[in-house]
C-alpha cells in the first residue's frame, strides 16, 4: 500500500486533535486531543521514516512518546490541582483574568 | 529506495549469520557542552536535596547550589568564549546536535546571568509578612494543597517552603540554554519540552491569589502544548522533505546543493508544499514562545497570574532562548527560502508592534502593562531578525541582554509595591508613589525609559542597532512603523511615571517593602547594566557583532 495514504491519515488525526482543542471545555479532553495531535505526529515520523528508508523517523517517535509521557505528568498535576480548587475542569470557568 | 531493500534495513541481521557490528559509541565534546551539563547536574542534585536534607537547611541549600551552579556554568561560558569558541573555533559538537558557536555562547551567557538574577529574587523572603514565625517567599507553603483549606493553613503553619522551585528553575534554564544551539530539529524539539514544562508548573505555585496563577498555570499549559503540536507536526513535515534532521543537511536539500539523492529524496525534494507548511508550522511554535502576534494571546494572561518572581525570569529568558532558536532556524536552516519567509515576518512584525504598544494603552495592571510591552518588544527584535544581515544578529543579540535585565529588574520592582493583600498590581495604586518612596520609584522610572528607548538608557542603543540593521537590510517601512509604535509605547510608560510622580499619594495607599540583598542585588544590577549598555554600548555592541556568525 501507498505509504503516502499513511500521511493522509496523520494529518486527519492531527486535524481532528487540533479542532478537538479548539472546541471542547474541559481541560482534561483537551488535553487529550493535543495528545492525538502528538501521536499524529508520531505516525507521520514513522511514515517518512519508511519512505526515506533511514531510521531517524522512528528513533524521533520514541523521543516524541517520552516528551508526551513528561508532558502527561506535569499537565494532570496542574489540571488536577485548579480541579481541587475550583471542582470544575471547564476551561470557561477559569476566567479570572480578561482583558 | 524499493520495498524490500527499505525492510533489509531491518532484517539482514536477522537472516545473515554474521555477527553484529558492534554501534561506534558517540563523540560528545563534554568540555565544550559543560556549561549545560552543569546546570543540568545541579537541577538533578537540587532533586536529591528535595529528598534527603532536612526541611530546615533546603532551602539554604537549594540557593547555594543553584548560584553556585549558574556561576561555574557561566565561567565555563567565558572560558569558551575566551579560547575562541565563539569565532575561529565554532563547531558543531555532540555527533552534530549541538552548535558551539558566537551567537550560542553569547546567548547562553546571558541566559546564564538572567538565570543568576532569577534565583536572587525566588529566593527573596522579606517583602511576605512572616507566617507563625516563618519567613516565606512569593511560592506555595504546599502547592498540591488547595487554597484556604485547612491543609494548606496548617502546611503554613508547619512552615513548609516550596524549594522545590529552585530544581525546577535549573531545569528551565538547562532547556534555554540547549535552545538556542540545538542544531537539529529533534534537540530543538526535546528543549523546547525541556524549559517549558517547569515553567508551567512555576506559574501555578504562587501565594497569594493561587486561583489566579492556577488559572494562568492551565492556560500557558494547554496553549504551550498545542503549539508545540504544532511545532512538532512542522518538523514531521520538514523531515519528510529533507529526509534528515540535521540543520546543515537540511539546508543543503533546500538549497539544491545536496550531493547523492536517493530516490526517496527526489521525490520528496520537489514537493515545496512539505517544505513551506513544515517551515510555516516550526516557526509558528517558535513566534509562540517569543509572543508574537497573533501567538500573544497567553502572554498578558500568564505574566499576570504567575508569581512576579517567575514572570520576570521566564520574560527575560524565555525570549533570549526563543528568538536564538529562531534565528538559528531562519538563518542556518532557511536562508535559501528567504524570499518566502520574509514577507510574513514583516506582517507578523508590523502587527506585533502595533498591537503590543496599543492594546497596553488600555491596561490598568501594572504586570499586563509590562506583558504587552513585552510583545511590543517582541516586535522590535523580529524587525532585527528579518534584515538577514551579519549585522541583523548582532543588534538582535545586544537587544536580547539588554533587555533581559531591564526586564528582571522591572518585575523585581512589582514584587516591591505591596498592600494587605500582597502585591499591588493596579496601577491606581501606584498614584504618587514617587513622593513615598522616591528611590524606589526613580528605579522603576529609569527601567520604563529604557522600555521606551529613550537616550542614555540600553533600550535606546538596543533599538538604535536593531532599527539601522533593519534599515540596512531593506525593510525601511519596517522601521518607520517600529519608530510609530515606539511613540505609542512611550505615551503609556510615560503615564505610569507621571502617575507615579506627579500625582497625590491615596491615604490607603500601598507600602514599599524593604527588600534583602538578594531583590536589591538583582533591581542594582538591572540599573547598572541598562545605564552602562546606555552610556558605552560599544563594548558589548564589539562583543555582540564578534559572536555575530553561526557555523554551519
Amino acid at each position: 500500500m501507498n505509504p503516502v495514504n499513511y500521511l493522509y491519515l496523520s494529518a486527519l488525526l492531527f486535524t481532528i486533535g487540533a479542532t478537538g482543542v479548539l472546541i471542547r471545555r474541559n481541560a482534561i479532553v483537551v488535553f487529550m486531543c493535543i495528545e492525538l495531535m502528538l501521536n499524529a505526529c508520531n505516525l507521520a515520523f514513522v511514515v517518512f521514516s519508511r519512505m526515506h528508508g533511514n531510521l531517524d523517523g522512528q528513533i524521533i517517535a520514541f523521543f516524541t512518546m517520552v516528551v508526551a509521557a513528561a508532558e502527561v505528568v506535569v499537565g494532570l498535576a496542574i489540571i488536577v490541582s485548579l480541579f481541587r480548587s475550583r471542582h470544575s475542569a471547564s476551561v470557561d470557568d477559569a476566567s479570572l483574568m480578561k482583558l | 529506495m524499493s520495498a524490500s531493500a527499505v525492510h533489509s534495513l531491518w532484517t539482514t541481521a536477522a537472516t545473515a549469520a554474521e555477527p553484529i557490528s558492534k554501534i561506534d559509541a558517540p563523540k560528545i565534546e563534554y568540555a565544550q557542552l559543560s556549561p549545560t551539563l552543569i546546570v543540568i547536574g545541579a537541577a538533578v542534585v537540587g532533586v536529591l536535596v528535595e529528598a534527603f536534607v532536612p526541611r530546615k537547611s533546603r532551602y539554604y541549600t537549594q540557593v547555594f547550589v543553584a548560584v553556585v551552579a549558574l556561576a561555574a556554568a557561566f565561567s565555563a561560558v567565558v572560558a569558551l568564549a575566551a579560547s575562541g569558541y565563539g569565532t575561529t573555533k565554532a563547531h558543531i559538537a555532540a555527533m552534530g546536535a549541538i552548535a558551539v558557536d558566537g551567537p550560542a555562547l553569547f546567548l547562553q551567557g546571558t541566559i546564564l546571568l538572567a538565570g543568576i538574577l532569577g534565583v536572587f529574587t525566588f529566593a527573596e523572603r522579606r517583602l511576605d509578612p512572616e507566617a507563625h514565625g516563618n519567613r516565606v517567599d512569593a511560592f506555595a507553603a504546599q502547592a498540591s494543597s488547595v487554597p484556604g483549606s485547612d491543609s494548606e493553613k496548617a502546611a503554613v503553619k508547619a512552615g513548609f517552603t516550596t524549594t522545590e522551585v529552585f530544581p525546577l528553575l535549573l531545569f528551565a534554564i538547562s532547556g534555554m540554554l540547549v535552545f538556542p544551539s540545538a542544531n537539529d530539529l529533534l534537540t530543538l524539539f526535546v528543549a523546547l519540552e525541556v524549559f517549558s514544562l517547569p515553567l508551567y508548573l512555576l506559574c501555578a505555585v504562587a501565594r497569594r491569589k493561587r486561583l489566579m496563577s492556577q488559572e494562568a498555570a492551565v492556560k500557558y499549559f494547554l496553549l504551550g502544548a498545542f503549539a508545540s503540536a504544532f511545532t512538532l507536526f512542522g518538523i514531521a513535515l520538514l523531515y519528510g522533505y529533507a529526509g534528515s534532521m540535521s540543520y546543515a543537511t537540511i539546508a543543503h536539500v533546500v538549497d539544491g546543493t545536496v550531493t547523492n539523492v536517493d530516490p526517496a529524496l527526489a521525490g520528496t525534494m520537489g514537493n515545496d508544499v512539505l517544505l513551506l507548511m513544515g517551515m510555516a508550522l516550526v516557526v509558528m511554535g517558535l513566534l509562540f514562545k517569543v509572543g508574537a502576534v497573533p501567538f500573544h494571546m497567553w502572554t498578558p494572561d500568564v505574566y499576570q497570574g504567575a508569581p512576579t518572581p517567575v514572570t520576570g525570569f521566564m520574560a527575560a529568558a524565555t525570549k533570549v532562548a526563543a528568538f536564538g532558536a529562531l534565528l538559528r532556524l531562519l538563518y542556518v536552516v532557511l536562508p535559501g527560502m528567504r524570499w518566502d519567509w520574509r514577507p510574513v515576518m514583516w506582517a507578523v512584525a508590523i502587527v506585533t508592534m502595533l498591537g503590543g504598544a496599543i492594546v497596553a494603552i488600555t491596561q490598568t495592571d501594572i504586570k499586563r502593562l509590562l506583558a504587552y510591552s513585552s510583545i511590543a518588544h517582541a516586535g522590535f527584535i523580529l524587525a532585527g531578525v528579518i534584515a538577514t544581515s551579519p549585522d541583523g544578529v548582532s543588534s538582535v543579540l545586544f537587544y536580547l541582554g539588554a533587555y533581559s535585565f531591564v526586564t528582571i529588574g522591572a518585575f523585581a520592582v512589582v514584587t516591591l509595591v505591596r498592600d494587605a493583600g500582597g502585591e499591588a498590581t493596579h496601577l491606581s495604586k501606584w498614584a504618587g508613589l514617587g513622593r513615598r518612596s522616591p528611590l524606589v520609584a526613580a528605579v522603576f522610572a529609569v527601567f520604563l525609559l529604557a522600555f521606551a528607548g529613550i537616550p542614555l538608557t540600553s533600550g535606546f542603543a538596543g533599538k538604535f542597532a536593531v532599527f539601522r540593521a533593519a534599515a540596512e537590510g531593506g525593510a525601511g517601512a519596517l522601521v518607520v512603523v517600529g519608530v510609530i509604535s515606539s511613540a505609542i509605547a512611550a505615551f503609556f510608560y510615560i503615564r505610569v511615571i507621571v502617575l507615579m510622580f506627579f500625582s497625590e499619594p491615596k491615604p490607603e495607599g500601598p507600602t514599599v517593602a524593604v527588600p534583602s540583598p538578594l531583590t536589591m542585588t538583582a533591581i542594582a544590577a538591572g540599573v547598572v547594566v541598562t545605564l552602562v549598555l546606555g552610556v558605552a554600548p560599544q563594548y558589548f555592541l564589539n562583543l555582540a557583532n564578534q559572536a555575530g556568525v553561526f557555523v554551519r
